[in-house]
């Protein structure tokens, strides 16, 4: 199975930022929309990790495989 | 019954001596999503839940303790050498004071495990829609702990187990869906 190009697992929003707020804006917030929300029953014949792989990744199939990481990071530095 | 192999389901390091990460570990441990909430949590539901799916939940319940000895064991790692005042330095010193470095079930702000975190209803739907939220609860829960490390082997193992719960979420939805359409049976209105 294959996914558009633009598609994306995490998706954000801006919270709106009144000028009374005591913190600076966070700017965008994050959330994870991972791939068994896409999916009802998992379809035969899928893609498969090499054993090796999956056995690192948490998976078999490359279709249910999504790598996180923290988002706000880059806002840190 | 069960057979214990002596090994944990993925490897646990550690690259830094933190013992506050430990801390906040603990939420997975005896937390409301946590590890052992969910494996008491399918392997009690399994007894009254439709035949097809039993098998389903006694599997996922199993994994859940591989997690939870994981879980265990960075907890562990991360405290086992710290001194009473690094503990103290940590925010660890309630800890300390009634454990010394022993776990315990309790969640990151020290609320101790309670069997009200979990729920048989004897429902299969509800029983599975619970199921599903605690796997997506769990998730989010590795996100924020992910968010808030900065230890890259403590986060390969946590995205690890974060990924686990992404594949159980989605054993739990097949599982609704084997119960809804009867799947295998061929029946003609």
């Amino acid at each position: 199975m294959t996914r558009a190009k633009t598609f994306t697992l995490i998706k954000s929003y801006k919270p709106f930022h009144s000028k009374f707020d005591p913190c600076p804006p966070i700017g965008r917030k994050y959330f994870s929309t991972p791939p068994q929300l896409y999916i009802n029953f998992q379809p035969p014949n899928l893609e498969q990790f090499t054993p090796e792989e999956a056995l690192k990744y948490g998976t078999l199939w490359k279709f249910f495989y999504d790598f996180y990481d923290n988002p706000y990071r880059e806002r840190e530095t | 019954m069960w057979v214990y192999e002596k090994k944990l389901q993925y490897p646990v390091r550690v690259s830094n001596c933190n013992p506050r990460l430990a801390k906040y570990l603990i939420e997975q441990y005896g937390g409301a999503d946590g590890e052992l909430a969910a494996a008491l949590r399918y392997l009690n539901q399994r007894y009254t839940i439709p035949d097809k799916v039993i098998g389903l939940l006694t599997d996922i319940g199993t994994e859940e303790f591989a997690h939870l000895e994981m879980i265990a064991t960075m907890v562990y790692k991360l405290t086992k050498d710290a001194t009473p005042q690094q503990m103290v330095a940590a925010g660890l010193g309630e800890h300390y004071a009634n454990h010394d470095g022993a776990l315990f079930y309790q969640n990151a702000a020290g609320d101790p495990w309670t069997a009200t975190y979990i729920q048989a209803k004897g429902d299969p739907i509800a029983d599975l829609y619970e199921d599903i939220a605690a796997e997506e609860k769990a998730r989010a829960t590795y996100q924020w702990l992910i968010d808030i490390s900065d230890d890259p082997d403590i986060n390969d193992s946590l995205r690890f187990l974060r990924e686990r719960e992404i594949v159980h979420s989605m054993r739990f939805r097949e599982a609704v869906e084997i119960l809804k359409e009867d799947k295998g049976k061929k029946k003609f209105f």
